[in-house]
């Protein structure tokens, strides 16, 4: 198998790697780089758990190759807890129970990332459209959409404040 | 903010049970931190591969390796001929091998597995296995196997009946006689499974120096792991160490070992090496263990005013190719007509059957949803018959707590009522059954009602050894923290939140003391796992035993300090003191004063059931449903039905669930809420579908589990009874809203088309072809 560097800024900084052609982002991520807060929970597509966030738009990254993202910004859920603080999605999550298991959470948290960048105050529909693709088997999913609205509310609050 | 800032208040406990808190390893798993044992990378292992049986019953003739050898990379393979021992949940049943041997009984059963250097290589050689066999004829219904004339599947059960039950209590016909109506019909659930969100892992390193094995697996029983590692690979149990790391969820599939775990094992031992084994998402739907495809017949008797006169109910399970929990799953779809009415009169034919399909096992709820399907349905039937009102009905069966019901379950807190009234009245129930108007898209919409209960633990334990339910042991040392120890599986349920909360209570103290370890068998004490919703209230009151005895050693050491009597101690959070007038000791000193004679203190908190709740002994396995506390729940569920193309939308659902005392507000709505959401998706759209014996739906695409898009609201109430055995009351919280949405929903589609539905899922196909066949006949009429 052939390979290539890729360079690209994962999580806000540089980075370049010897990646083979046909190697998925995401074991990329978990294998190569031990990255393992993406997760995975299917044969392919079916489940939304390994999404991140590539240019800002959320992607399943078992569904990319790593090559593809040359030149390009990745964004895992390992990027979102800094300084000692939680994310307000991060937070909206924990203090909600948007997470039980937690093995869908990273993927949640991500593609809920990608909708609140793009829309800070989603209705319901919009939350529903947006996480569509992800499956979880524990919440019956009131507590993620209330984790989402409460981290929409707690952004809006910090942003009027700022 | 800094300690000396702090506004100076007076000393007082700190109180963690009845709020609504977080859980304590949120943080771990919102931030990606948390390690599920896919996740355990960071010391090199062989990665493996499982070689399953194509053929659905065959005799194995021959397993060829030579060619799988040959592949570069390769370090083990093994195969039946490397266990002999078989594996199970009850001893009585330990009816499978983790690979097959001699004779293979459902299609995608492991036959061999590999360990090789890359992932690639192990899939390589596992596909160069050539498997002999001389295919045998295969049953795939539950009726095909028990045809007279039928291969036997295992030696041990004649006519593929894994488990036959009878019981007939009180007098059944006379009732039936005696009732102003009686309704027989039947009814059918499709098999359904878990489909937790992780996949099967394990991971096995054996320390061939020391001839240990430790293993990390994705299970909610690593007590039951740990037995059948040293069963299945012979070793001393002293030799195995089972840790359980984050896991995806359980939903009761885990809730016995399962084949990973035990193949890694084998092959860490025979590689002499780590190994990973990481099964698909199609392997998990084959390795399932979930609710069977069930056939129920019922009859059931009721007097002109509501009650219940009698019932008898046949049921048939489809159980796969080996035991699992069958046998305990097709009693207590018996015994779990009983504990949530008044029911004098009783009879119940099941029949546990074995067939060409992978296994069923305990799925949430297990062994009460496809009955209580039935039963609730019943009850509107009969309703409607007699013209009664379905929640009328339901309060003329109430039971008076406490009570013993005719199979001999204890009852001791019973908050059904107090279920029904809330959901009565949040629904609107009076003024929308049979009164709904129709959507403005055109659906036509109705309501719908049941019940529904669940047991707070098994009385009588799986592996009978003498010793206690649930020991917790809780160190504190120099440093004033507390290290609560435990064997409870955390699965995402909240267990490890919930023990720390009542420990925290109990001594007053802030949960910010207490760190927790679970699920290590190295470091933790035995637990018998997470299932049968048993970790709270077993699991919890053996914490609170533990916490007591550790507030004894603190009050005894600041008496001694403060030269006081022990019970002049008033203990206020962190403050320690022997009168209003004194200042008191910190919890620091305590701590250091507590430690002075014997150093760090490890205490020990235990529970045990009473005999009064082990069940009784009318008929055999009678102790299957005793339980020391059963929770209620009372939910509607509203529908909009698309008459055009059979689609049932889900508007709305109200759900009340007694659980005692909720020691968690936060995680006792999150547990209700997926339960409830879990039924739905029994009732609404999961099914597994085989072709002659190939699961035809291993993947999210044809496994429709239901999306948030398709999810409704689900307003949640939690009621509580205070049981007087729970810890402060509590009752189980995880499993009990399960089974009554499947009957409440079919109730509702029945109130918007007029139509009964009894065969789940209720999916547009079905409701569609109901609904043009009785356009058609009103047609011909």
């Amino acid at each position: 198998m052939a390979t290539r560097i890729v360079s690209f800024t994962l999580n806000g900084k540089r980075h370049e790697g010897v990646v083979p052609d046909n190697m998925l982002l995401l074991d990329y991520l978990r294998e190569r780089l031990l990255m393992t807060g993406t997760k995975t929970g299917c044969d392919g597509g079916e489940c939304g758990l390994c999404t991140v966030l590539v240019d800002g738009t959320p992607l399943l990254s078992c569904l990319t190759l790593a090559v593809s993202v040359e030149g390009k910004t990745v964004e895992t859920i390992e990027s979102l807890e800094k300084e000692g603080r939680l994310s307000a999605i991060q937070e909206g999550f924990h203090v909600k129970l948007g997470s039980q298991c937690g093995y869908c959470t990273p993927g949640y948290i991500m593609a809920a990332e990608g909708l609140l960048r793009r829309n800070a105050d989603p209705t319901v529909d919009e939350i529903k459209t947006a996480l569509g693709s992800n499956i979880c088997r524990c919440t019956g999913y009131v507590k993620i959409i209330e984790a989402v609205q409460y981290a929409s509310d707690k952004m809006r609050k910090t942003k009027a404040a700022a | 903010m800094n300690e000396m800032l702090k506004p100076v208040t007076a000393p007082r406990s700190v109180r963690s049970v009845g709020e609504y808190v977080p859980m304590v390893d949120g943080p771990e798993k919102v931030t990606g931190r948390a390690k599920y044992t896919a996740d355990l990378l960071e010391a090199p292992a062989l990665d493996a591969a499982i070689f399953r049986s194509p053929y659905a019953h065959a005799e194995i003739i021959d397993i060829d390796l030579s060619e799988a050898r040959k592949v570069p990379g390769v370090r083990a393979i093994v195969t039946g001929d490397d266990c002999d021992m078989t594996y199970g949940v009850l001893p009585i049943a330990y009816t499978e091998y983790p690979m097959a041997r001699g004779r293979t009984r459902y299609k995608g059963e492991p036959i061999a597995a590999v360990a090789a250097d890359t992932i690639h290589a192990a899939k390589e050689a596992a596909a160069k296995i050539k498997l002999t066999v001389k295919e045998l004829p295969a049953y795939f219904t539950a009726k095909a196997a028990k045809a007279p004339g039928a291969v036997q599947l295992l030696e041990q059960r004649p006519g593929n009946i894994e488990r036959d039950v009878f019981f007939d209590l009180g007098e059944v016909d006379k009732a039936f006689a005696e009732s102003a109506a009686v309704i027989e019909h039947t009814f059918h659930a499709a098999e359904v499974c878990q489909a937790q969100t992780e996949m099967h892992a394990a991971l096995a390193d054996y320390d061939a120096l020391r001839d240990r094995l430790t293993v990390w697996c994705s299970t909610q029983v690593p007590f039951y792991v740990h037995l059948m590692l040293s069963r299945c690979l012979k070793m001393d149990k002293s030799k195995i160490r089972v840790v359980k790391p984050f896991i995806g969820g359980g939903f009761g599939c885990r809730t016995e070992t399962l084949q990973p775990e035990l193949i890694c094992g084998l092959l860490a031992l025979k590689a002499k090496q780590r190994v990973r084994l990481l099964v698909n998402r199609e392997e998990t739907f084959i390795t399932h263990r979930g609710r069977p495809e069930s056939d129920i017949r019922m009859k059931m008797g009721m007097t002109k005013d509501g009650r219940i006169t009698g019932v008898e109910m046949e049921q048939d399970q489809r159980g796969g190719a080996y035991s699992s929990y069958g046998i305990v799953t097709i009693l207590y779809a018996g015994s779990m007509m009983f504990g949530i009415y008044d029911l004098q009169h009783a009879r119940y034919i099941g029949r546990r059957v074995l067939t060409n399909t992978p296994p069923c096992g305990a799925f949430r709820g297990h062994g009460t949803v496809n009955t209580r399907f039935a039963f609730e349905s019943m009850l509107d039937m009969l309703a409607e018959k007699l013209g009664l009102d379905p929640l009328e009905v339901r309060r003329k069966n109430f039971l008076k707590a406490p009570t013993f019901t005719i199979n001999d379950l204890m009852v001791n807190s019973y908050g059904l009522p107090e279920c029904v009234d809330w959901v009565e009245k949040a629904s609107g129930w009076k003024g929308k059954r049979k009164n709904l108007p129709p959507r403005a898209d055109g659906r036509k919409r109705g309501i719908g009602f049941a019940c529904s209960h669940y047991i707070s633990g098994a009385s009588k334990p799986v592996n009978w050894t003498g010793e206690p339910h649930a020991t917790v042991n809780l160190k504190l040392d120099f440093d004033g923290s507390i290290t609560l120890l435990t064997g409870a599986a955390e699965i995402g349920q909240g267990s490890s939140t919930i023990l720390v909360q009542v420990a925290a209570e109990v001594l007053g103290l802030s949960m910010d003391r207490f760190r927790i370890i679970a699920s290590d068998s190295a470091l933790t004490p035995k637990d018998n796992g997470s299932y049968s919703s048993r970790v709270t209230f077993m699991v919890g009151n053996a914490a609170i035993q533990a916490a007591q005895n550790l507030k004894a050693v603190l009050v005894a050491a600041a008496a001694k300090r403060l030269e006081a009597k022990p019970e002049d101690i008033e203990v206020l959070g962190e403050v320690y003191r022997a009168s209003s007038q004194d200042k008191g000791l910190t919890f620091q000193e305590v701590v250091i004063e507590a430690l002075k004679d014997g150093g760090t203190i490890t205490v020990k908190g235990n529970f045990n059931t009473i005999p009064e709740s082990w069940g009784g002994k009318k008929y055999r396995g009678a102790a299957i449903g005793g339980t020391m506390g059963f929770s209620y729940a009372a939910q509607a569920v509203q529908v909009a039905v698309d008459e055009e193309t059979g689609e049932v939308e889900v508007e709305d659902v109200w759900v009340a669930h007694d659980c005692g005392k909720a020691l968690n507000r936060l995680t006792v709505e999150g547990q209700i809420q997926g339960s409830v959401w879990m039924g739905m998706g029994q009732a609404m759209s999961e099914e597994t579908e085989y072709y002659r014996g190939l699961p035809v739906m291993p993947n999210f695409l044809d496994y429709r589990v239901p999306t948030i898009a398709d999810s409704p609201p689900i307003h949640t109430h939690i009621v509580e009874s205070n049981d007087p055995y729970g810890p402060f009351g509590a009752k189980e919280a995880g499993e009990g809203s399960l089974a009554s949405f499947i009957p409440a929903v079919a109730n509702a589609i029945h109130d918007a088309t007029g139509l009964r539905f009894d065969d789940t899922p209720f999916t547009p196909d079905k409701i569609f072809a109901a609904l043009d066949k009785r356009a058609r006949n009103a047609k011909k009429a």
